[in-house]
């Protein structure tokens, strides 16, 4: 009845989202970078 | 039982509810408060940086923590609570409704919150009160400064029924419909908020009003920070998760392309109502009487409450990324092209985007365990919520700001105005980067937050210090300027631009979206998996710590300066 | 509900992230002993002197080993009592051995404060009640400066010492 519960197609003809996974992967270094820096920096102290 | 006037509920009917002058009034006065609040935050922000320059002085005896009291309270609490009251119903509103006798009970919620501000506010100004926003004990403010903050909370919870209210009488009329997607969130962020605000609720009103009233002669200080510190970290949920509501629901519809995902949506928003309070031990981490292993407990419940954060940097993505493959631009990054940077609507929030990178990865650390000793009270945790409260979500509001207001006040958003919208994005970007950055590097230098200019006797750090608190005047000037300017572009908005339409833009699914599933909406379980949780990371805790409670705290005032 | 198959990759990936800080710091916590402070030890706030390390003489820095020590703190608003020395002045600064372990235990009578020695690993609230404590090797030579970091009232910011590691 309603147009969201169409049968839904499948994964086979998932969007293209390469620029997507390159941007979160750059973010999840940006995190685990300053997160060992931070660490590096409290083993020193 | 009044349903609002929809007319026909036939498919998608729902989203073009119109909102009516008295609801718009109700709406904006919410906002209207928001704004005063930044407008006074804003200046004491100023003051701040400049003492803390160590080139001026305050006049008139004020004092430097009491203007950080005001600047914490006024922020923190007020201007964030209001607007997101207001944006919360207007999305709901839009989406579900409002009968009259739903805006006639929010009018009370807006009175009881206002009059709360006003009494905290005017016990702030006087100078009775200068104990900071987080007011702990055993520093004692006067006992109309707890009151005030009470009825704020009361207040605010009044608007949480009300949208309850709402939602319930809109299921009840749509049998077996999800419901809108927009109503669906701020339901989950007033159940969280309500089920937070009891804690310090609690303390506020057992604790503390009791105390300084001298009813009874001590107080527990750290049941009241630990009850302070259940409500304060969902505290900062409460303030994000509207932004996330525009953008998930919102800036797809602005660059023109669909929600990524109504299930993921909804489930992010699950999520962020179970693992946002349950980890208010990470905010006490230095402190002496809790147990190290239910404070790393709570640390890796902490951890959990990054994965909702992750799905939603991924939908942001791939909501950019999609919309513009579809209209036509291709290559890896070739879909940044087609976003539209020159529509503030969009730009604003975006930078907000972007600075909950830095913003996220700062949190992750201040979460680590022992690993927060290094950063814990210095000056690099407030340059770390200057990037997540003071830019994340106060530029997304920006954000909405531009479009809500002339759709309440039936105005547009000129050209002009959208300029100005872009000047002052780029302005708060600038200050904020050079604020936030002196900070956070001073901060991992040692040096320490709620803390007017101090030599310390001249050590060779606290020389240092000097030159980055000298670039904090810098950028924090440099935002204030950002703040006029976002006053004037408000004021314009509300009151001067040209009669029009402004479009109220909420964004539709895909039309192949596969179905959301009907559990996501089973309410009762939510609340229940969030009550367990809480029941888990606390019980024994607290109770060891009353068990093991030292004799309580009297008051203390003289060292706020009063006696 | 669907997922993409990069969604997939990245959510597992960020949770293996986490996991692993959660075991570096686990590790750290539980094996090494490195969690921050919590003893949970109580004192009365109103008597800290009925304990033996907070009475006045005992206050200060205290050589109880080849390279090991004990320094005793009261913070009050808006002071760390650290002592007096021989002429009867208070001490403001204490030296210390580099590589040494040091113990510092404080104690406060009156409102919450912090204890910091800024660009150490020593970061402690003190609570009315609590004795707070931390075991450290002062592994950098240099001056640093004790400070409180936690909001205590109008001197807040006065309220200092030195400490040099040597
Ligand atoms: C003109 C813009 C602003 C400036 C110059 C500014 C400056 C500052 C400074 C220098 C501090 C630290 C003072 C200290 O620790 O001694 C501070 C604290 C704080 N700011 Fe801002 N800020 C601004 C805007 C904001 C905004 C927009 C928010 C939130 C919506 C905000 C929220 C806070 C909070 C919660 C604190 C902590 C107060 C406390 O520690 O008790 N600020 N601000
Ligand atoms: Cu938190
Ligand atoms: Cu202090």
């Amino acid at each position: 009845m309603r147009r969201n519960q169409k049968k839904h197609t499948g994964s086979e003809n998932e969007p293209n989202l390469k620029g997507t996974f390159i941007s979160v992967g750059v973010l999840g270094l940006i995190i685990i970078i300053s997160w060992f820096g931070v660490f590096a920096l409290f083993i020193s102290r | 039982m009044e349903i609002p006037k929809i007319g026909v509920f036939e498919e998608n009917a729902r989203l073009p509810l119109t909102i009516g002058k008295k609801e718009a009034n109700l709406y904006l006065s919410f906002i209207y408060v928001a704004f005063i609040s930044l407008f006074i935050g804003g200046l004491m922000g100023l003051l701040q940086v400049l003492v803390r320059s160590g080139s001026f002085t305050l006049p008139w005896g004020i004092g430097y923590y009491q203007i950080l009291t005001l600047h914490g309270v006024v922020l923190a609490l007020v201007l964030t609570t209001f607007f997101i009251i207001g944006f919360q119903y207007a999305l709901m509103g839009k989406t579900v409704g409002i009968s009259d006798k739903q805006r006639k009970v929010s009018w009370l919620a807006f009175w009881v919150m206002t009059v709360g501000t006003a009494i905290t506010a005017a016990t702030i100004l006087v100078g009775k009160a200068s104990v900071l926003y987080t007011f702990y004990a055993p520093l004692k403010a006067h006992p109309l400064f707890y009151i005030g903050l009470a009825l704020v909370i009361v207040g605010s919870w009044i608007a949480g029924f009300v949208n309850w209210r709402q939602l319930y009488l809109w299921k009840k009329a749509h049998p077996g419909e999800k419901s809108p997607l927009l109503a669906f969130m701020v339901n989950i962020n007033m159940i969280m908020w309500f089920i937070a605000s009891l804690g310090v609720a609690v303390s506020v009103l057992i604790q503390f009003i009791p105390w300084s009233l001298g009813y009874a002669e001590t107080i527990n200080v750290l049941v009241s920070r630990t009850l302070f510190w259940y409500f304060g970290h969902p505290l900062v949920y409460f303030w994000l998760l509207p932004a996330y509501m525009a953008w998930y629901a919102i800036i797809p519809k602005i660059i023109g392309g669909k929600v990524f995902s109504d299930s993921l949506a909804r489930l992010s928003f699950v999520l962020f109502l179970f693992f946002s309070i349950p980890v208010g031990f990470h905010h006490q981490l230095t402190e002496p009487g809790i147990d190290p292993t239910w404070k790393f407990i709570q640390v890796v419940l902490t951890f959990m409450v990054v994965i909702p954060s992750l799905m939603t940097a991924f939908s942001m993505f791939a909501t950019f990324e999609i919309t513009g493959r579809k209209k036509g631009f291709g290559g890896l990054f070739g879909w940044l092209r087609h976003l539209p940077w020159k529509d503030v609507r969009f730009l604003a929030p975006f930078v907000g985007m972007l600075a909950f990178i830095p913003g996220g990865a700062g949190g992750i650390i201040n979460a680590s365990h022992q690993m927060n000793t290094l950063v814990h009270n210095t000056i690099w945790v407030t340059g770390h919520f200057h990037l997540t409260v003071g830019t994340t979500v106060i530029l997304t509001f920006f954000g909405i700001t531009y479009w809500l207001i002339p759709h309440l006040t039936g105005r547009t958003l000129t050209k002009e105005v959208n300029r100005l919208g872009i000047i002052q994005t780029f302005v708060w970007t600038i200050g904020m980067t050079i604020m936030s950055g002196a900070m956070h590097i001073q901060g991992l230098l040692g040096a320490p937050r709620r803390s007017s200019y101090s030599e310390y006797g001249g050590t060779e750090q606290a020389v240092q210090w000097g030159a980055y608190q000298m670039a904090q005047a810098i950028g924090g000037t440099i935002l204030f300027l950002g703040i006029i300017l976002m006053v004037y572009i408000f004021i314009k908005l509300a009151f001067f631009s040209p009669k029009g339409e402004e479009e109220f833009p909420i964004a539709e699914e895909e039309e192949n979206a596969p179905p959301t599933p009907m559990w996501l909406e089973n309410w009762k379980l939510w609340v229940a998996i969030t009550i367990a949780l809480i029941l888990f990371a606390y019980t024994i805790p607290f109770i060891d710590i009353i068990q093991n409670s030292p004799p309580g705290s009297p008051p203390f005032d003289w060292p706020i300066g009063n006696s | 509900m669907h997922l993409h198959k990069y969604e997939k990759i990245w959510l597992i990936s960020g949770v293996v992230a986490l996991a692993l800080f959660l075991i570096i710091l686990g590790f750290g916590a539980f094996y090494l002993g490195t969690h921050p402070q919590s003893h949970g030890i109580t004192i009365d706030p109103a008597n800290i002197e009925a304990h033996e390390a907070f009475q006045s003489e005992n206050l200060g820095l205290t050589k109880v080993d080849e390279d090991k020590y004990i320094v005793n703190v009261v913070a009050t608003a808006f002071n760390y009592d650290l002592g007096v020395d021989e002429d009867g002045n208070a001490v403001k600064n204490i030296s210390i051995p580099k590589g040494s372990s040091v113990l510092f235990q404080v104690v406060t009578p009156d409102v919450v404060h912090g204890f910091n020695i800024a660009g150490t690993n020593v970061n402690m609230m003190v609570e009315p009640g609590y004795i707070s404590s931390m075991e450290v090797e002062m592994k950098q030579t240099g001056e640093f400066t004790l400070l409180c970091n936690e909001y205590c009232g109008v001197g807040h910011h006065m309220m200092f010492a030195t400490v040099e590691v040597y």
